[in-house]
This record gives C-alpha cells, sequence and structure tokens, in this order.
C-alpha cells in the first residue's frame, strides 16, 4: 500500500496571533480562543498519514477543527503553519508551497471535496447536469455533447433521477443535494476525495443510502477519503482509522474499532461512552 | 507437529477508565500458540477474559502487556502489539479473520455483498465472490429469500451464519472465533463445526472460545484454560 497524502503539524489560527496563543489553548486549557490576543487557535500541530484507498475519520465535537483540517488541504483556507505532501502516481507536491494556478489545478482535477452544505459545493444558479459540466471543462475536458454524456452517467451512478439533470439543485431534496455534490467531486475521477458531515442533517434512510454509495464508490473506485463527522456511527461504517479532536489538537489516533471499543483518552472515553 | 503462526507471551489487559478514575483488569498473564491446521479453544470462566485476548490479538484492544508474534504468509514474524496500523489493516484484509457476535454492515447492502465483502476488498471479481457467498450461505442453509435483504434486521442465528460465512469466505491463515455457534440450533451448529473442520484440514489456524464444552471437545487440538485475573491492588504490587 502506498501513501498518497502526509500531513505535519498542520495549523491555522485566526486572529494576530500571540507568544501565549499555544500554551493559552487547546484541551488542557478547555478553550480554543486565546485570552490574551483574542486569536482563535482553529488547528494545531495536526499530523496524519493518508494510504491509497484508505477512509481516514476525523472526530471530535462541534468547533474542535474538523473542519479547518480539510479546508486547509483543499485550499479553501491557506493554513499558519504546517506542511502536507501528495503524493500522485510518480509526482509528487508540496502543497504548500505551490503557487494559486498550480492549488487550483490540484482541486480541479485530482481533489474532490462535499460540504455539509450543498450552498459551498453546488452553483444554485445552474441545473445539476451544468454543476458536473462546470467542473469537466475546468478539467479542459472534451466537448459538449461528451461532457454532458459524462455528466449524465455520474448523476446515474449517484442516483439521481436522469429526468431532473435540467433542473437546478436548490429546488432538490437535501439528500439529492449531496447526490449532485459527490456526482461533481467524482466528476474528475479523484484519487483524494475530503467529505464534511456530509449526512449531517438528513433523514436517517437518506443517510444510510449515502453512506452506502460513498463506500460503493470507494470499493469501485479505490478512492482514499478523508471523513469528518461528529456522527460516531458513520465514523464506524466509514472508516478504519479515525483521529479525535478536542479545542484544534488531536488528542487520539488508532484504529477505528479500537478508538471506540478501547479508548484511551479521558475524553474520548466520554465521548463513546455518551454516544452509546 | 504443525508450524506455529501465532505465539502469545505473557498477555495482559486492563482498562483505564479515567472518569472513574478507576483500573479494571481483564487478562493477565496469557500465553499460548496457535499452529496452521489446528485449532487451540480458550476456555474459563465469565471474567477470565477470554474475548479480551481475541481482542488484543485483532487490536480491537490495545494489550497491556506481552508478546504477540505472528508469522506471516512471507514468513515474517512480527509482534501484533506493536505493529503499526497500516500493518494491522492490511494483515486484517489479508492473513485474519475474526468471527464476533456482532455485525456492523451498511444499512442497504444484500447480504450476498455482506459476506462477499472480504474477498471484494482482494480485489475477487464481483460474480466470483457472491458465487462463493452463495455456496457458503447454502451450506449453512441460510434461506434464500434473505440473500437479497440486509441482514440488519436478522434474528441472532441468522446473523450469526453471516458473520460466520464472511470470516470463512477468503479462507485466512488465521481465524479467531468468538463463540461462533452459541446462537444456533444442533443441527445449524453441526454444519458449522463440519465447515470449522473443512477450514482446519485446508491449513487455516484458529483460535476460538466456545459456548458448549462438548464442541471444545471435539474441535480442539490444544485447550488454554485461563483464570480470572488478579484484583487490582495485587496487578499493582506486581507493577510497583
Ligand atoms: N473564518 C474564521 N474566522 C474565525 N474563526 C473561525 C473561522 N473559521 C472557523 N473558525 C473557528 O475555528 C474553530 C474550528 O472550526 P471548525 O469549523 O474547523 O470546527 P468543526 O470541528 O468543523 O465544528 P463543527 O462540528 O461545528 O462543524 C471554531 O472555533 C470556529 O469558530
Ligand atoms: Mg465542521
Ligand atoms: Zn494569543
Amino acid at each position: 500500500m502506498n501513501k498518497i497524502l502526509e500531513v505535519r503539524g498542520l495549523s491555522k489560527i485566526y486572529g494576530p496571533g500571540c507568544p501565549q496563543c499555544l500554551e493559552s489553548t487547546g484541551p488542557e486549557a478547555d478553550t480554543n480562543l486565546c485570552p490574551h490576543c483574542g486569536s482563535v487557535v482553529a488547528i494545531h500541530d495536526v499530523s496524519f498519514d493518508l494510504f491509497e484507498g484508505e477512509i481516514l475519520g476525523v472526530m471530535g465535537e462541534s468547533g474542535s477543527g474538523k473542519s479547518t483540517v480539510v479546508k486547509t488541504l483543499y485550499f479553501d483556507q491557506a493554513p499558519s503553519s504546517g506542511e502536507a505532501i501528495f503524493f500522485d502516481n510518480d509526482r509528487q507536491y508540496d502543497l504548500f508551497s505551490l503557487n494559486a494556478a498550480q492549488q487550483r489545478w490540484l482541486r480541479n482535477h485530482r481533489f474532490g471535496m462535499v460540504y455539509q452544505n450543498p450552498n459551498l459545493g453546488l452553483n444554485f444558479n445552474i441545473s445539476a447536469g451544468g454543476n458536473i459540466a462546470e467542473r469537466l471543462l475546468m478539467s479542459d475536458l472534451m466537448d459538449y455533447g461528451a461532457i454532458r454524456e459524462r455528466a449524465k452517467a455520474l448523476l446515474a451512478r449517484t442516483e439521481v433521477l436522469l429526468s431532473r439533470v435540467d433542473d437546478l439543485p436548490k429546488h432538490f431534496s437535501g439528500g439529492m443535494q449531496q447526490r449532485v455534490q459527490i456526482a461533481k467531486a467524482l466528476a474528475t475521477q479523484p484519487p483524494l476525495l475530503f467529505l464534511d458531515e456530509v449526512t449531517t442533517g438528513l433523514d436517517l434512510s437518506v443517510q444510510a443510502r449515502i453512506l452506502d454509495l460513498i463506500l460503493e464508490i470507494q470499493q469501485e473506485l479505490k478512492t482514499a477519503m478523508v471523513v469528518v463527522t461528529h456522527d460516531l456511527g458513520v465514523i464506524r461504517l466509514l472508516t478504519g482509522r479515525a483521529i479525535v479532536m478536542k479545542y484544534g489538537r488531536v488528542i487520539e489516533t488508532g484504529l477505528t474499532d479500537q478508538i471506540l471499543e478501547d479508548p484511551q483518552h479521558a475524553y474520548t472515553q466520554r465521548l463513546v461512552a455518551s454516544a452509546l | 507437529m504443525n508450524p506455529p503462526i501465532l505465539q502469545v507471551e505473557g498477555y495482559g489487559k486492563h482498562f483505564q477508565l479515567h472518569e472513574q478514575n478507576k483500573l479494571i483488569p481483564s487478562s493477565h498473564n496469557v500465553s499460548f500458540t496457535v499452529r496452521a491446521g489446528e485449532l487451540t479453544a480458550l476456555i474459563g470462566p465469565t471474567g477470565a477474559g477470554k474475548s479480551s485476548v481475541l481482542k488484543g490479538i485483532y487490536r480491537t484492544y490495545l494489550p497491556s502487556a506481552g508478546r504477540i508474534l505472528y508469522r506471516d504468509a512471507m514468513g515474517h514474524e512480527l509482534d501484533l502489539v506493536l505493529a503499526s496500523e497500516h500493518q494491522i489493516l492490511e494483515l486484517r484484509r489479508r492473513e485474519i479473520g475474526f468471527v464476533t457476535q456482532f455485525l456492523h454492515c451498511l444499512p442497504r447492502q444484500a447480504t450476498l455483498d455482506v459476506v462477499a465483502q472480504p474477498l471484494f476488498a482482494l480485489g475477487v471479481s464481483r460474480d466470483v465472490a457472491r458465487q462463493r457467498a452463495a455456496e457458503l450461505l447454502s451450506a449453512m442453509k441460510l434461506p434464500e429469500r434473505l440473500w437479497s435483504v440486509s441482514p440488519a434486521t436478522f434474528s441472532g442465528g441468522e446473523r450469526q451464519r453471516v458473520n460466520l460465512a464472511r470470516g470463512f469466505i477468503a479462507k485466512p491463515r488465521l481465524l479467531l472465533l468468538d463463540e461462533p455457534t452459541a446462537s444456533l440450533d444442533p443441527a445449524t451448529a453441526e454444519r458449522v463445526i463440519g465447515l470449522i473442520e473443512g477450514l482446519k484440514a485446508e491449513g487455516t489456524a484458529m483460535l476460538a472460545i466456545f459456548h458448549h464444552p462438548e464442541t471444545t471437545r471435539r474441535l480442539a487440538d490444544q485447550v488454554v484454560e485461563l483464570a480470572p485475573p488478579p484484583a487490582v491492588e495485587e496487578l499493582l504490587e506486581e507493577i510497583a
């Protein structure tokens, strides 16, 4: 098995920052807000490896920094410090030293993102098919006919009714919007996918079908994924390994079944116990 | 004698519950060997930590003491206590299977695919994998009408057969079995025992906990009796 992503010391501070930021925040301090300068230490010193075809879970309570981890890796936000190497076949990219054009190229071709809020991932002013076509165009693909065919195939794969290809996503149900987002993310068959709370807020039965879809895709395409969720059920069903975050810091990492059945850290023990 | 695949030396496990400030001993100073094509059975009263030994080997639990030496298909020996998470995941995929009482599966996945899953993960074609799954399920007399639905709503005995079939299908080198026949009627249990004997004959090493002493007597090449772990105070003295 080969490594696809190596993250080391990833940090993101919102605000001016001061010399006391780090010691004044984190699980011990019980906050991510620096009392001296008012900055938010959203994440600090996050490190992990991801292997080809692997699904890694990022769990933790609201505000623990889960989304910030994937947002920095997908270039939605620049990190304050840290390093991430993306291994793509024979090439390797030092993500945060790339220029904007190179970062955009990776985003459009080699990474995919599915947001909790479909507003962030979809353009609500163009049709479902158009959303996918847009991504295919950005990845410098082919003629109009080919793009339309590919968009339809993707929507069919993610079980969006083909009769709705030309409808605007704002008229779709939440579950269907997520399917369109997934289809869009998959358009370029990226080896690496980020999923941020993709089933949160959906009905249980809709949730279940989306989780099924994600796993099927992972098995078919061997896509590596980072799955952000506070839902331990999702963590158990989808992921092989997981990291647990609190106030911006990683407090525990391990095999998912081990984290759920033999959590080591007091915080994780509480988190798991409260979910039973 | 067949070559050893697994050597457990002085395995111990205790849980540290931070919230209650408690130390809970679960297994203590357990040692034994499992060989290719043989079945080692763990026996002992409730609370002796039998399941916790299996979970420690599979790394669902992080062992607290001892070594778990595993010889892989390439002949390399590694200590499962120290192996990396990725090494463990790879071994779970290719060599080590675990049949428990629990079944975690996707809500929509058909039983046939749940069973075939370990073969899918090894890259076996879907058709071949499902064919093999069907053979196993019929060998265990799981009614065919259940194959295409999700096992989420199955009875205990039906679910157990799904678990067993999934554990057997990839013919692991080492198979851990936690009360694999506990919720089966005698006739079905008999079929499962037949399948276990078949796998053993093909060379799978097994470590098992059986509900019935009779099953242990019939299947085990070696029996290891576990005693309940000493009380916390004694453990602490030992550490001190
Ligand atoms: N643009 C921003 N400016 C200031 N603070 C921010 C910004 N974005 C995030 N934060 C803060 O960073 C911290 C981590 O946020 P993040 O969104 O990563 O949390 P999360 O774990 O994803 O939470 P949730 O489960 O609620 O989605 C929070 O305290 C949040 O308020
Ligand atoms: Mg979030
Ligand atoms: Zn500060």
